[in-house]
């Protein structure tokens, strides 16, 4: 596949592999996790992001819709969504930002050339390209095309999944994805259908089969106030670990906020409105549950010390 | 590691001083010139001045000092040079009334000018007999902020020492002068006597260093004989019999070491007030023999040297930068006067120079937290990681220090001005980011020079339309231009118009300072003075470079594209539309402002529209000025930097094609525009790498970084693979504030609880809450780059 939908691509992004790595955020997800921090990729189609406090109330935006979606109500702006068909006219004119498209069309050559930009940088400590969401495995043909150019360049491939997918399709890239960043959230597949909308059946097995032909998987656990904080779920996830024929090391990424904004500028309701940061008392608790079996456990990528 | 408390006292001490002006040099200097020398020659007579005040000027030991001597008679007493300017009391008042960095002048003081000191130099200082001979279409240039000029009221001395005063004492360099001496030859050689002259002022001003040591030798014998404390009597005596020995004769250990450089350094800024703090350069390297001497046979612990080295670090602290005159009176932003001390790199054999002592002194710099000296890291392929990563564990500290220099690109630099490989490899940065051989060049910064003014200049055919004055030359219509090359063939006349003029006024300006007013003990430790028998002033030194400074790359490249982009290359634009709009500073253009601030490619994007532009006007300025020969054998070559003048700058353009208001600043160093760059530090590396840095003498690129990154180890290593893959680009430096806009905004509100905020400027750190409002907002709107 030639060309797929993404919704950003990051320079120095160094949180999501080895070295200094560029992110490449593909759009569409099957998820629907409630904590989810990039919720402009959980659609495939494009997504209209409104930030009113950027609005310098020019008007233009509102002349030119044709499905006369947006208005301007005394000093704040605003967009009915339903008549709203993405067309990105009002963004493209909106000089201020207010009015974003996150989404769009993207060949695999312009990402490419967008990857291999900053080369330099990878080959100083390990980097390279991560193909992150949304979820890369929602658009199989596109981010296999990319996986191959960036094999025969020799880039260093992440993929960040959430590891729902066809069998198939993890077959195929895993021989061409040199670390899997993998995401579990629940074992109890009947709150994993709560939390994400899907079965967790897919997620395990993928997980498993990864295993058993041993490739590089940094499991990451992120760790959601009153969503799977509960030592029931840690243990059942570090049975889980245990248990596969690949001991692979747990990073435990607690909860932020940083997401928050996103969903009132997508006017979407955001369900984990009251959670906070976990205290390092829960944090401790899930590190040391975890190493009771065996594994290997960081927080947010750092060894972990109790700050008590 | 906490500091002793004698090194906290003296800290404190420091760090509390006041600045206050004092006269002391100014009368002692114009004792000296108001009595009758006799028919002296002008080294001579320079000579016996340093002398006369070597000998008068007041001396003390401060409780628990062991490293001596001061510039003035006090810490924070700020010396004046009123043979070079003489301060009026308009200056006064400016400098003890300004709200930041201020001097405290005593009614005293203002007596004295008012009664003594100004009527004595009125027609006599350097300044007046420099403005004097400049032409009026250099005054025109001026005054409407083209340039500036550095050495109209502070002396050519741009340079840093070698590794010369570990191995020779100064009876050594008499020796050598003696030796120069005989061999004149007054057949064959025209300028023989000229030579003698110099030489027998080197020898005086030598004897004159001597004998201000033996002065502070008496009296720390005096002070031991008094002394009830038993630990202090024996640390008096030590600094006695120290400063009986050196200068004189060549340092035996780490403290006779310190000293000797500290005493070179207050005969260095005693005798004029150079451009920039002279300081001792590679420190490590220069000291490394000695201490290790010293560990070795137990004459020396880890925690002498160390706490030598704070005593030290707290010289350099209590002597602000010279208080300055006329409109720079009212610019000067910064106490600091760039003394930048080198650690790191490679010796002059090529090999990695990073020792113990290399790792002691950045404890030092950590524990100290002073804005002077500056430190620098010379980051070499060479060295390992860790050097890199413990100077970006303190950066992560967030005081801007130390800032960080590819030693490799700095060799390549140095030998493609044609300096020999050891001396390249010996040499080094210096104030900001200047490159020069230590030990042996004199490499003079002549002034800044303001690039987008040049460019708007020539979108008005000349005429300044902040003043309406025609002050360049008519480059023709642009509204009649077709193509963005003619554009740019007009900018190219316009700079050499104004090159010409500047360089005019340098060439002038030298030639004044090597007539009026040589330098005889600068010359004598500076490679070749000796042997040559020549001033520094006079291109005694083995290499000679003058540096003008372009200043607003960023928004030069950025006001260029955004007229190729809209008006030749899109055509959504007419010039004529343009025009109007920046002479409306905008007013009533607000989408069109928007537009090309919002819809235009700009530099620090990694965009190669853009970033091909800049390498234009990279080549331009280049070509303008590289090569051209200065008045001391030497040439001209070009830097990028502005210290803090991008905002003086800034503050006489008017509105610019980026989109820029009328009185914003410009852009400062190699750096992007102020929140122009919106792809990361990573793009901003590769931007600003697309230059040619190796054919320049030094360009600065200041990053602010949210302090999380450092926080971590892997963020420490990410950081030192961004260097590291910078300098795999041929960057030549790279600094960084690390603090977050709100605590700059806390700093802002309440200055009170932020007075230790230090944060990177330019070149240099300094505290936050002296920053001038505007250089303020401008770091604060410095693009932060965090991780996500």
């Amino acid at each position: 596949m030639s060309s797929g939908f993404i919704f950003d691509i990051k320079r120095f992004a160094i949180h999501d592999g080895p070295g200094v790595r560029t992110t490449v955020f593909f759009k569409g997800c099957s998820l629907r996790c409630w904590a989810c921090h990039n919720p402009e990729g959980q659609e495939r189609a494009p997504d209209l992001m409104l930030r009113e406090e950027r609005c310098n109330l020019c008007g233009d935006c509102v002349e030119l819709c044709a499905q006369h979606a947006v208005s301007l109500e005394g000093e704040t702006l605003l967009i009915d969504r339903v008549k709203c068909d993405l067309c990105g006219r009002c963004a493209e004119e909106c000089l201020t930002g207010a009015i974003e498209l996150a989404g769009r069309e993207a060949t695999a050559a312009e990402v490419m050339q967008q990857i291999e930009r900053d080369t330099v940088y990878y080959d100083e400590g390990g980097g390279g390209v991560t193909f992150s969401g949304g979820e890369p495995l929602f658009q199989p043909g596109f981010l296999l095309t990319l996986l191959r150019a960036c094999k025969r360049r020799e880039i260093a491939t992440t993929l960040d999944t959430c590891g729902y997918a066809p069998r198939r399709v993890i077959e195929a890239v895993y021989p061409l994805v040199d670390l899997f960043l993998y995401d579990l959230k629940l074992i109890d597949n009947d709150r994993h259908r709560e939390f994400t909308d899907v079965p967790n059946g897919p997620i395990l097995g993928n997980l498993r089969w990864l295993a058993g032909v041993a490739a590089p998987v940094i499991v990451r656990f992120p760790l959601l106030p009153e969503v799977n904080d509960d030592e029931a779920n840690v243990r059942a996830l570090g049975e889980f670990l245990a248990e596969l024929a690949t001991l692979y090391p747990v990073d435990v990424l607690p909860y932020h906020r940083i997401g928050v904004d996103k969903y009132e500028r997508l006017s979407r309701p955001y369900r984990l409105e009251q959670a906070e940061t976990p205290p390092d008392a829960t944090v401790a608790t899930t590190v040391r549950v975890l190493e009771e079996f065996g594994l290997q456990v960081t927080v947010r990528g750092e060894a972990y010390v109790s700050e008590r | 590691m906490s500091l002793s408390d004698r090194v906290s006292r003296l800290r404190e001490q420091s760090v509390g001083a006041r600045a206050t002006v004092s006269a002391e040099r100014a009368q002692l200097m114009t004792e000296f010139y108001e009595q009758d020398v006799g028919a002296t020659s002008a080294p001579v007579r320079r000579a016996l001045a340093f002398s006369y005040l070597l000998e008068r000027k007041h001396i003390f030991i401060g409780d628990g000092e062991l490293i001596v001597g001061e510039r003035g008679p006090a810490p924070k007493a700020a010396s004046t040079y009123p043979e070079v300017c003489c301060h009026s009391l308009d200056d006064l008042n400016v400098l003890d009334s300004r709200e930041k960095v201020s001097f405290a002048v005593s009614d005293d003081v203002r007596r004295l000018h008012a009664d003594r000191l100004i009527p004595f130099w009125q027609g006599r200082s350097l300044r007046e007999l420099i403005f004097a001979a400049m032409t009026p279409e250099w005054k025109d240039a001026y005054e409407a902020g083209v340039f500036t000029e550095f050495m109209e009221q502070r002396a050519p001395g741009h340079t840093v020492l070698d590794d010369k005063i570990y191995h020779k004492g100064l009876l050594d360099l008499r020796q050598e002068i003696e030796q120069s001496l005989e061999r004149l030859d007054y057949h064959a050689d025209p300028r023989a006597y000229d030579k003698q002259q110099q030489l027998l002022a080197m020898a005086i001003a030598a004897d004159a260093l001597i004998a201000y040591a033996r002065r502070y030798a008496r009296l720390a014998r005096e002070l031991a004989a008094k002394e009830e404390d038993e630990r202090r009597k024996v640390e008096l005596e030590r600094i006695a019999a120290v400063c009986e020995h050196v200068p004189a004769r060549r340092p035996r250990d780490f403290w006779e070491a310190l000293q000797y450089y500290w005493l070179v350094h207050v005969g260095v800024v005693t005798e004029l007030n150079t451009w920039d703090a002279f300081n001792p350069g590679h420190l490590d390297q220069h000291l490394y023999p000695l201490y290790r001497e010293g560990l070795e046979d137990e004459t020396l612990t880890q925690e002498q040297a160390r706490e030598l080295l704070q005593c030290f670090w707290i010289k350099f602290n209590n002597h602000p930068a010279p208080p300055k005159v006329g409109v720079t009176a009212e610019e000067s932003s910064t106490y600091t006067d760039f003394a930048q001390i080198n650690l790191g790199g490679v010796r002059p054999d090529g090999a990695d120079a990073v020792n113990d002592l290399t790792y002691l002194i950045l404890d030092v710099v950590e524990e100290m937290r002073l804005v002077q000296p500056s430190a620098s890291v010379q980051v070499s392929k060479k060295n390992p990681d860790r050097f890199v990563k413990r100077a970006a564990r303190i950066i992560g500290t967030g005081f801007g220090q130390p800032s960080i220099f590819n030693t490799d690109a700095i060799v390549q630099e140095l030998v493609r001005q044609g300096k020999s490989v050891e001396d390249a490899r010996a040499g080094g940065s210096s104030g900001c980011v200047e490159v020069g051989a230590f030990g042996k060049e004199n490499y003079n910064l002549t002034g800044y020079f303001n690039m987008p003014k040049v460019f708007e200049l020539t979108l008005n055919r000349g005429r300044d339309p902040r003043t309406g004055k025609q002050i360049g030359i008519d480059t023709g219509d642009p509204t009649a231009f077709e193509t963005f090359g003619e554009l740019l063939d007009a900018y190219e006349r316009q700079l050499r118009y104004f090159i010409d003029i500047k360089v005019r006024g340098n060439n002038v300006i030298e030639r004044l300072w090597a007539c009026h007013i040589p330098t005889p003990f600068l010359s004598l430790i500076i490679d070749d003075c000796i042997a040559t028998g020549l001033d520094y002033h006079e291109g005694g030194a083995r290499y000679n470079t003058s540096y003008i400074q372009g200043v607003g790359l960023g928004t030069l490249t950025d006001v260029a594209t955004a007229v190729k982009h809209h008006v030749f290359d899109e055509r959504t634009l007419s010039m004529e539309e343009l025009l109007r709009a920046l002479a409306d500073d905008f007013d009533g253009h607000e989408k069109l402002r928007l537009t090309l601030r919002e819809r235009t490619p700009k530099y620090g994007n990694d965009d190669d529209y853009a970033d091909d532009v800049m390498r234009q006007l990279f080549e331009v300025y280049y070509e303008a000025i590289d090569g051209r020969p200065n008045t001391k054998g030497g040439r001209y070559h070009i830097n990028l930097l502005p210290t803090t003048c991008h905002i003086y700058f800034g503050s006489v353009v008017q509105a610019t094609p980026d989109g820029r208001r009328a009185g914003e600043p410009l852009s400062e160093g190699v750096s992007p525009v102020q929140g122009a760059d919106r792809h990361g530090p990573t793009a901003v590396l590769k931007s600003v790498a697309k230059m040619d840095h190796v054919r320049t003498g030094g360009t600065l690129l200041n990053q602010k970084l949210a302090p999380g990154l450092l926080g971590t180890e892997d963020g420490l290593n990410k950081f030192v693979q961004l260097v590291r893959s910078y300098f795999r680009m041929d960057g030549h430096h790279l600094q960084f504030n690390v603090v977050d806009a709100a605590t700059l905004r806390a700093a802002q509100a309440e200055p009170e609880k932020h007075r230790d905020l230090i944060v990177r400027v330019a070149g240099y750190s300094d505290y936050f809450c002296d920053l001038s409002l505007a250089l303020q907002e401008e770091i604060i709107a410095r693009t932060e780059h965090d991780a996500f």
